[in-house]
């Protein structure tokens, strides 16, 4: 022992830098701390575990690529979720060719051409507010516009594709909006300042090295976004996503789009409504597919990233 | 072309002001693309006065011709024509209640460890933890909320039963843990090194310092992030409409362990069933009712947190 | 395009490039300037920035008061003064970067080559392509060495032989034996001074007739610094330079002429507002400056 060599002026000087008793109060403070975070965690862990529990025996009973491929049905025995693997994609891509361009195009206005004007500031509060609108506010927005506005209900063909494509378009909009922004305001002021200088023009500039220099964080921020359209469920759920069936016969593309449909989530919701005990399983295999096609996405957006990162 | 010359001023010529125009082509595209993006960014502005004019139109449609005692009954019954708003109203209460009850000491706990006590290496694990549980879809929490918390936290030690606001509200607050977390934890950190310096300094310890100096300093930023909390889970729908019952309607409660219904939930009912109804009674139009009140309550709130937002920011 | 009927073109590509005895004849004559006696009248000097009372000011502010001076064709004009006076401010007043902030505006006439600058008629991109800027820290795009130099020129519509123009920009400034075989290397992989060096050919690849340099050598150490300065002598045969400079040692080293800046505090409101003290040959700065403030910064009493 270390202390008993120790003179006893030196120990007493020692005992009285330690404190005169060990910090009980703090450590479990810290501790308290600590746990609030793992609890979270633990949800996360029990959740997926959870999850994943109830819905192997479908995977294992009639294979993955049975229950992937399968349509709706009411028998839970023949039930899949083809139509909604089907529906989320057409709903991403009106995401993809809509809210993306729309919400670049916005963030790169507010940060690159606008002033500091009364109309900017309108339009600032106008984006943030839009991004704290319950999800199922947009829903109704979308009722209105695509399903009772009479010059739109012909060319969306009411609760259709068309309709909750748009709607949830709509919904990531200032997301897309406010990512963007984020990460044209990380472009450092003097690479601007250095294509002024040799006389570019604002879109020039903006072109030729504001974006390619925001592109990662866009990118992220576009992504996030697609994930988010992915899990949106409420305003689909309005505009009758719940209870349409994709149409699975060889109608044209157009006809496709205006008809009745479904997406992942809302098929789980559809499942979780039915006779619990019967949908437990299906239910949590749709959850898990939802789950995996979002992990896909991220892990997709990572590595493109990545890529895009390492060329300069 | 031999080359377009771009030479600025040879010696002895003279330049006007004609020389230091934009060529035609040049200003012309700029002048489309900028107007090209204000257009994209004036479509949020079209987008919130067409949701304002929606709500307005539809909430003006329904109390115009709905019979105002039937606003103040005895429960959410739109197909009796029952439109309790009490009802729905304390529902959501029940939720947001339970919602913060949970997400408070999680999301503040949260946050204050990773601002304060963890380790730069555990930061960089944690953190993107908590975003993966931001990222999990509502549908699936309602589902989890169903399926687990209902009978391993309120069925047995609560006595409800398996459906109930109480389940709705846990996994509510459960999926608002990490906004809370995450909008406490800038506000914590954005409070300068040097107060905690200051406090270490006078011989304090490091809870005396978390909870008597960067706590107070942040305070604003904490409060920001639990309206925002309540804001969310107010709206929030899915969890609601998969795990609190009540999908034909409800009576006035404000017992977590009942069934319940909220004004999410009660939109979402009435969606699912608005086929049949339309027409018939005044459900579809109340619909957009419920709407205007999510709305304008959810903006309040919302309006609330981003003014103590802006403190934080004005204070350092 | 509607330019070529220009006969300012024909004259351009005539010029280009200079023969070396026409820089012979320039070499002697800034000096010769400077020997000269303050009271002898300048006639042979072509004015390019004529400066009449300008004022800059951000919203309400006034950071910079009633400037008034002339910048002379192939000469190097320092900008000199303590922190805060104005002098960076003023110098982005000459190719209209001030524009790009938020509420600035400027007060007083700026000509250029006896066409007003502020005219709404004249386009500050243009502008900028004719005055080319060095900034204070070196920024290269993070792009290639290449594409750093012909950026400027494609955007300005250049179609000639892009690599004859990269090579002679990058020659010009110095930099051609260092970076010729890593053209397509990054720019910020180079030194903090080859990097500034890639700035100035990046400046000079628009042709333009004007370099202006704020403090282009204050991030730099000295080996780097005397690089640049020598290449500024270099570049005052073919262009005009204006230079902000915190090094008084560099503003007598390089400069022919030279303002001093001083920043003026308003008793009332405390409002730091920078204008001219004086303005003339660097010589006479140095050696015999007319009011006192000069004397005392140039001796090292303030500031």
């Amino acid at each position: 022992m270390a202390a008993t060599h120790v003179s006893a002026t030196a120990g007493a000087v020692e005992q009285a830098l330690r404190g005169r008793r060990t910090d009980v109060g703090g450590v479990a403070f810290r501790i308290a701390l600590f746990g609030a975070l793992l609890i979270s965690l633990l949800v996360l862990v029990i959740l997926l575990a959870d999850v994943f529990r109830t819905a192997w025996p479908v995977f294992r009973d009639r294979g993955v690529a049975d229950f992937v491929t399968s349509n709706i049905s009411s028998l839970p025995e023949r039930a899949g979720v083809r139509q909604g693997i089907i529906g989320s994609l057409y709903i991403v891509a009106f995401v993809v060719v809509i809210a993306i361009p729309l919400g670049i195009g916005g963030a790169i206005y507010m940060e690159e051409y606008a002033r500091d004007t009364r109309l900017t500031r309108v339009i600032n509060a106008n984006i943030r507010n839009l991004a704290g609108v319950p999800a199922i506010v947009y829903g109704l927005l979308g009722i209105a516009l695509f399903v009772q506005f009479q010059a739109l209900q012909p060319i969306t063909g009411g609760r259709s594709i068309i309709s909750g494509g748009l709607t949830i378009a709509i919904l990531v909009l200032p997301i897309v909006i406010i990512t963007s922004a984020e990460a044209l305001r990380a472009v450092p002021r003097s690479i601007r300042e250095a294509a002024f200088g040799v006389g570019a023009t604002r879109w020039e500039v903006v072109r030729s090295h504001v974006l390619p220099y925001a592109a990662p964080g866009i990118f992220t921020g576009t992504i996030l976004t697609l994930a988010r359209a992915f899990g949106e469920t409420a305003p689909l759920i309005l505009l009758g996503a719940a209870t349409g069936f994709l149409s699975t016969g060889s109608a044209g593309f157009v006809d496709t789009l205006k008809g009745p449909y479904t997406a992942l989530p809302t098929l789980v919701f559809a499942y979780a409504r039915k006779n619990l005990r019967a949908f437990e399983q299906i239910t949590a295999a749709t959850i898990v597919t939802l789950l995996v096609v979002l992990l896909l996405v991220n892990a997709t957006a990572i590595i493109l990233r990545n890529r895009y990162e390492r060329k300069w | 072309m031999a080359g377009v010359s771009i030479e600025a001023r040879p010696a002895g010529t003279s330049l006007s002001v004609s020389d230091l125009r934009l060529k035609m082509g040049r200003r012309r595209r700029e002048g489309v693309v900028r107007r090209v993006f204000f257009a994209a960014a004036l479509v949020s502005v079209l987008i919130n006065v067409l949701i304002v004019v929606t709500l307005f139109d539809g909430t003006w449609d329904f109390l115009s011709r709905v019979e105002l005692r039937l606003l103040w009954t005895d429960g959410w019954f739109p197909r009796r024509d029952m439109y309790d708003i009490r009802t729905i109203v304390a529902g959501t209460m029940v939720v947001a209640v339970v919602a913060m009850v949970v997400a408070t000491p999680l999301g503040l706990g949260a946050a204050v460890y990773l601002a304060e006590y963890a380790s730069r290496r555990a930061r960089r694990w944690l953190k993107p933890i908590l975003e993966v549980l931001a990222g999990i879809p509502s549908v699936v929490m309602g589902f989890f909320a169903l399926i687990w918390i209902s009978p391993n936290i309120m069925q047995s030690f609560f006595d409800a039963g398996l459906f109930s606001l109480g389940a709705a509200g846990i996994g509510v607050g459960i999926l608002i843990t990490p906004l809370v977390a995450s909008v406490a934890e800038d506000a914590m950190f954005a409070v300068p090194g040097s107060l905690r310096e200051a406090s270490y300094g006078l011989g304090a310890r490091k809870r005396a310092t978390t909870i008597r100096v960067v706590f107070p300093a942040a305070v604003s930023g904490i409060v920001a992030a639990l309206i925002l909390g309540i804001s969310r889970a107010i709206g929030e729908t899915l969890v609601v409409a998969i795990a609190a019952g009540g999908t034909g309607g409800s009576l006035f409660t404000i017992d977590p362990r009942q069934q319940g219904q909220t004004m999410t939930a009660a939109m979402t009912a009435l969606a699912t069933g608005s086929d049949q109804v339309k027409g018939a009674t005044l459900a579809f139009p109340s619909l957009f009712f419920v709407g205007a009140l999510l709305f304008f309550m959810t903006l309040g709130l919302n309006v609330m947190s981003e003014r103590f937002v802006r403190r934080v920011r004005k204070s350092y | 395009m509607s330019e070529s009927g220009d006969p300012m073109d024909v004259t351009n590509r005539v010029q280009l490039p200079e023969s070396e005895g026409g820089q012979a004849e320039h070499e002697q004559g800034p000096r010769l300037a400077v020997r000269q006696s303050r009271d002898e009248p300048e006639v042979q000097r072509e004015v390019v920035f004529d400066v009449r009372d300008v004022s800059n000011y951000y919203g309400d502010f006034r950071a910079v008061r009633n400037v008034t001076l002339p910048v002379f064709r192939n000469e190097i004009t320092a900008l000199i003064g303590p922190s805060g006076c104005g002098k960076t401010t003023f110098l982005r007043n000459l190719n209209r970067m001030n524009d790009l902030i938020e509420g600035a505006r400027i007060e007083g006439e700026l000509l250029y080559h006896g066409v007003d600058l502020y005219d709404p008629q004249v386009d500050p991109v243009e502008v900028r392509r004719r005055i080319g800027m060095v900034f204070q820290k070196p920024n290269p795009f993070p792009k290639s060495i290449y594409d750093n130099v012909a950026f400027g020129p494609r955007i300005a519509g250049f179609t000639g032989n892009m690599d004859d123009l990269v090579e002679e920009s990058l020659h010009r400034a110095a930099l051609w034996d260092e970076v010729k075989d890593k053209l397509k290397e990054s720019g910020m992989a180079l030194s903090g001074g080859q990097q500034q060096r890639l700035c100035i050919a990046r400046a000079i690849a628009t042709r333009p007739d004007v370099i202006l340099m704020d403090e282009p050598c204050s991030a730099l150490d000295p080996i780097a610094t005397q690089r640049i300065e020598d290449l500024m002598l270099e570049l005052k045969h073919r262009y005009s330079i204006v230079i902000v400079t915190h090094n008084m040692q560099q503003a007598a080293r390089v400069s022919d002429r030279t303002a001093f800046f001083t920043v003026e505090v308003h008793e009332d409101s405390g409002q730091r507002t920078g204008t001219v003290v004086e303005y003339d040959k660097t010589e006479t700065i140095f050696t015999n400056p007319s009011d006192k403030r000069t004397e005392d910064y140039v001796t090292g009493r303030f500031g």
